[in-house]
């Protein structure tokens, strides 16, 4: 469970701190850094074990039937990014505390912060790949999140939207090379996946696959030409920068380079992709770095170029380059995150981050001159700093890669390491040597030790790591690298490698070109300025708008907002798919034998088809339509009683009832006639739709009904389990409160939520001043004299008790014979509204002790209940149980669960029902309709009329 | 007697269909309210339908299939609280803008 454990540390993290903010900015950071902490310790707990070689881990089935398992595992390189993540994380924390301005949301920063550190470990810690997928998309959504932090900044905004473009895009790509790749292998778990090198590379998939997956990672990486998203990411708050964008996210592409290293490495397409991509990348970058004068764009750009250099020494093959570029991850991370800290730092201390405007800080900023010193000169290459000994490894494995020529590969890459001399001096000097100046938008002096801490403690690791490799981190090294290439590996890292090794020239080239670069920096960036550039943010700005056009072309045809196109067009589609299946198939007919017809069917059957005729011809008549409805429900009733489903046909009967009654009070309101408005052209057009769907649907259903199932229904177990295991008859019943229990709880749910959603919709009418003089306006004044005839109501409380018996019984006979929950509700709720015709629904009201939102409450209540009550007993939920029983002087009886559960859709049914009604009600009432006193009465406004 | 039954299917989805594609709201609902029919009757239908075969154990020896009776039944009532909701939000619609109409736009062609 370790493993596990780790990876939902983060998420809890994010939990807590989200809550922790209730008291107070410490809180939530204490919350966010105890998780991190918490997870740190566990990882560094199981280090041990994987320094050894060994790997950790934590297989959990999930969904084994689809390949995807939840299983956890952490290895060599696991434990290296795990380390970053968790250990940058914390530094990260504690800096963020200090860092972020009281006037922003500090609890929901660490939440983001949390989720995205928990989604990146999630990455570091997968042993199947459709899991990484799943974080690995996390990580792209909580980096949305927090590049947009500062909402009210556009540039905020536009770089969140970019970047979640740009990576998601590539996510997509990824997920259907991770997909091939599975295919090929045979397996989605990577400690399956990494055994079969030879089958992957051999499939004829392979090069799919490759350029699927390595588009995931190039774009998460920041690599050219998908480089442009990481310099707008800038725009994020600083501590967001350091984490994701230096030290962890952007290394999540090549993690996944180095993940699948062993088996999809050391083919030609391999080399020339990734090495090249890589190279491109890292020359580039570097030299736009340069020319930037914002720290934080040139830190962005400078980070784009050592991702491609890492990227180059994956792409180069071998297992020395391999080991190389795990090397440099672990000194990246430091000199980087500790760089982008200090550029936080200034822009805290002087309010500007514009290399045009600083200079001269070191004497004002004495702390953090120093620290900037040790980490930019470990960028550029310097001794004794770690980015040297990296450096001088990765030009060592350039001059050896044959790339074109012998020589080519050695000599970019030795451009490259110019280009990176030359920005990393340009921010020590221009940052922080040169006179002080007198026009500093604030005056700035060091910040607190909280601020200092982190970016001071990763420059020690900078110190500490190159003056002593071999202590302080080619353990590590040795132990990534040997599971990226799926060998041992024992590198031995050297300061010094002698006058005859050409990475030193190399080297001395670099620094000493880069030097002489930034003394012509004046020069150069004259020549940069008059140079016409492509600007990305155009480019990608002009291709969206361009996409966004085309959807919006496409959206306005097929749904401009008239309902009838959008209804026609959706129509039109089934219909020609429909034909397509038809044309495409057999047409053999169907060789079940029919029913013969009865003239008892013929009859009423004649009757729907003249009244469904009659609805389309006088639908304009809005209450002649609606009774011609109801006349068609009725007989639908009676077909479903001839057609042996006395269970439907009560329910149709009911549910027509109640449905005509809202139908009346919602007609009350609206216009009682329909205006001719389309033309005879257009009328024509419509029946012709209606028609040839009403055809399709005949012919469906007629083609289904002459044939048998082509697999043997399932309810043959139910009618055989009905009785002994459902304890009842009525295999409908049981079907609905035992067998699909589950699904029945849902649709009460919905059916509550329904009358909830027209409770809330009748509020909000209520509260619109339009719609209350709309309603005032609308009152009818030729209404009948006496509303509430003597008669009614008289002869609707004299058959109150005698219907609520009948909706009882319906109820309690339900497991056995035909009714249940379904319709007693509906039949309750006829005998209530009754009532409310009888005598208005005010004065109902007032009488009513349970308010309908308590029945519906009460029914999900009821129904949840019994279900719960089998996981009491052991049984998983809504497991139903029953028993007979003898209680004198009753006949024996059966008492089960289901008929609690179906308790529980009765009072839901009634509690919607009457909610649904009672609310339209009450529009009426607004209108001004007088409320009667007295159960019945005349309408006092019609009394005085008549006076 | 299933040729029957398929026509009155038919029917009911072209009565249904072309009330849908009207344009007051009225209408519309009641066009809902026969597709549901429609839709109602069709998936019992896939049943296969018999007369005399009540699904209730004791009553005989042949049983139609119950399930689609089952699935038919809290159809029914689900398509009962679904027209509540549309009810209520046309009226909305037609106290707050005057007019029932469902079109948010007008065409040429519509004329």
């Amino acid at each position: 469970m370790t493993l596990a454990l780790i990876a939902a540390v983060p998420f809890l993290g994010a939990v807590l701190a989200s809550l922790a903010i209730r008291f107070g900015r410490g809180a939530s950071a204490m919350a966010a850094g105890f998780a991190t902490a918490l997870a740190l310790g566990l990882v560094v707990w199981q280090a041990p074990v994987v320094l050894q070689g060994q790997m950790v881990v934590t297989p959990i089935d999930w969904m084994p039937a689809l390949g995807l398992n939840a299983n956890f595992m952490l290895d060599g390189l696991g434990l290296l990014f795990a380390g970053l993540i968790l250990g940058i994380g914390l530094l990260i924390v504690l800096y963020a505390h200090f860092y972020l301005a009281a006037e922003y949301p500090a609890g929901q920063f660490f939440t983001y912060l949390m989720l995205f550190q928990g989604a990146m470990l999630g990455i570091v810690l997968s042993d199947n790949i459709l899991l990484l997928l799943i974080f690995w998309e996390l990580t792209s959504l909580s980096s949305f999140l927090l590049i947009g932090f500062w909402k009210h900044l556009p540039e905020g905004r536009q770089g969140a939207r970019m970047a979640l473009a740009v990576t998601s895009g590539g996510g997509l790509a990824m997920i259907a090379g991770m997909l091939i790749l599975g295919q090929i292998a045979g397996s989605y778990d990577l400690s399956v996946i990494l055994t079969q090198k030879e089958a992957i590379q051999a499939s004829d998939w392979y090069l799919p696959a490759l350029i699927l997956i390595l588009l995931g990672a190039f774009t998460k990486s920041a690599q050219f030409p998908f480089h442009f998203w990481l310099p707008h990411a800038m725009a994020a708050p600083t501590p967001v920068s350091a984490y994701l964008h230096s030290a962890t996210m952007v290394k999540a592409g090549l993690f996944v380079i180095a993940r699948l290293w062993p088996v999809l490495a050391g083919t030609p397409e391999w080399f020339w992709i990734v090495a090249t991509t890589g190279m491109v990348t890292m020359v580039m970058a570097a030299k736009i770095a340069l020319f930037k004068d914002d720290l934080k764009a040139l830190l962005a750009f400078s980070t784009v170029s050592h991702l491609g250099l890492i990227t180059m020494l994956l792409g180069f093959g071998t297992k020395a380059a391999a080991t190389v570029a795990v090397f440099h991850i672990i000194n990246h991370a430091t000199f980087k995150a500790a760089l982008f800290l200090l550029a936080g730092i200034i822009d805290h201390a002087a309010h500007t981050r514009d290399l045009r405007r600083l200079g001269g800080l070191r004497t004002l900023m004495p702390i953090t001159f120093a620290i900037t010193t040790l980490a930019s000169l470990s960028m550029a290459g310097i001794p004794p700093l770690n980015g040297f000994l990296s450096k001088e490894m990765m030009l060592e494995e350039a001059a050896q890669a044959v790339w074109l020529t012998p020589w080519a590969m050695g000599l970019l890459a030795t451009l490259g390491a110019l280009f990176s001399v030359a920005y990393s001096f340009r921010f020590l000097a221009h940052g922080f040597l040169g006179p002080v100046r007198h026009d500093y938008p604030h005056t700035p002096h060091d910040p607190s030790v909280g601020l200092w801490f982190a970016p001071g403690l990763l420059a020690g690791l900078v110190v500490a790591i190159g003056l002593f490799p071999m202590l302080t981190a080619s353990w590590l090294v040795n132990a990534a690298a040997s599971a990226v290439t799926g060998t041992p590996v024992q590198k031995t890292i050297h300061l010094w490698h002698g006058l005859e090794a050409p990475a030193l020239w190399m080297s001395l080239a670099a620094v000493g070109a880069g030097l002489a670069l930034l003394g012509l920096y004046p020069r150069l960036r004259a020549i940069w300025d008059a140079a016409p550039r492509p600007e990305a943010k155009t480019i990608f700005d002009a291709a969206i708008g361009g996409l966004a056009r085309v959807a919006r072309g496409v959206t306005g045809w097929l749904h401009d907002g008239a309902l009838t196109r959008a209804a026609a067009i959706a129509t039109l589609t089934i219909l020609a798919a429909g034909t397509a299946t038809f044309v495409t198939g057999t047409h053999l007919a169907g060789t079940r034998t029919m029913l013969p017809v009865e003239a008892v069917a013929a009859i009423p059957w004649a009757v729907l088809m003249l009244a469904a005729f009659a609805t389309i011809l006088m639908h304009r008549n809005r209450l002649v339509a609606l009774i011609l409805t109801g006349i068609v429900g009725l007989i639908l009733s009676a077909g479903f009683a001839y057609l042996s489903a006395p269970d439907l046909a009560i329910t149709q009967l009911a549910v027509e009832v109640v449905t005509v009654l809202l139908m009346l009070i919602a007609l009350n309101f609206l216009p009682k006639e329909t205006p001719v408005e389309s033309t005879s052209w257009r009328r024509l057009r419509d029946l012709g739709i209606a028609g040839l769907a009403g055809a399709g649907a005949t012919a469906l259903a007629f083609a289904l009904m002459t044939r048998e199932a082509a697999f043997d229904p399932i309810s043959a177990f139910h009618l055989a389990q009905s009785k002994p295991g459902a304890g009842g008859t009525n295999a409908v019943n049981t079907i609905i409160v035992d067998f699909r229990g589950y699904d029945t709880f849902g649709e009460i749910i919905v059916l509550g939520i329904a009358a909830l959603i027209i409770f809330a919709l009748t509020e909000a009418i209520l509260r619109s001043p339009t719609a209350l003089a709309a309603l005032a306006r609308g009152r009818r004044r030729d209404v009948a004299g006496d509303r509430h005839p003597m008669m009614l109501a008289v002869a609707t409380r004299f058959l109150l008790p005698l219907a609520l018996m009948a909706g009882i019984y319906l109820y309690l006979r339900g497991h056995n014979l035909p009714g249940g929950g379904f319709v007693a509700g509906l039949v309750v709720a006829i005998a209530l509204l009754m009532q409310y015709i009888a005598s208005g629904f005010a004065w109902s009201q007032a009488r009513q002790r349970v308010d309908h939102h308590t029945v519906i409450g009460a029914g999900v209540l009821v129904a949840w209940a019994a279900g719960v009550g089998a996981l009491v007993f052991g049984l998983p939920f809504l497991t139903s149980g029953y028993d007979y029983v003898s209680l004198w002087p009753l006949e024996t009886f059966e008492l089960t669960t289901a008929s609690i559960f179906d308790l529980g859709v009765f009072l839901c049914v009634l509690g919607a029902v009457m909610l649904s009604l009672a609310s339209l009600s009450r529009l009426a009432r607004a209108g001004g309709e007088p409320v009667n006193p007295t159960a019945f009465d005349i309408d006092p406004s019609r009394a005085e009329g008549g006076r | 007697m299933e040729v029957l039954i398929a026509l009155a299917i038919g029917l009911l989805t072209a009565t249904g269909i072309y009330l849908l594609l009207r344009q007051r709201t009225f209408a519309v609902i009641l066009g809902l309210s026969f597709i549901s029919y429609a839709v109602n009757v069709f998936i019992f239908a896939a049943g296969r339908v018999q007369t005399k075969a009540i699904p209730i154990i004791g009553t005989g020896d042949v049983f139609t299939d119950p399930l689609p009776q089952a699935l038919v039944l809290t159809a029914i009532v689900i398509s009962f609280g679904m027209t509540a909701v549309i009810v209520i939000m046309a009226l909305g619609a037609y106290l707050e803008s005057g007019h029932d109409r469902v079109d948010m736009v007008e065409h040429e062609d519509d004329r």
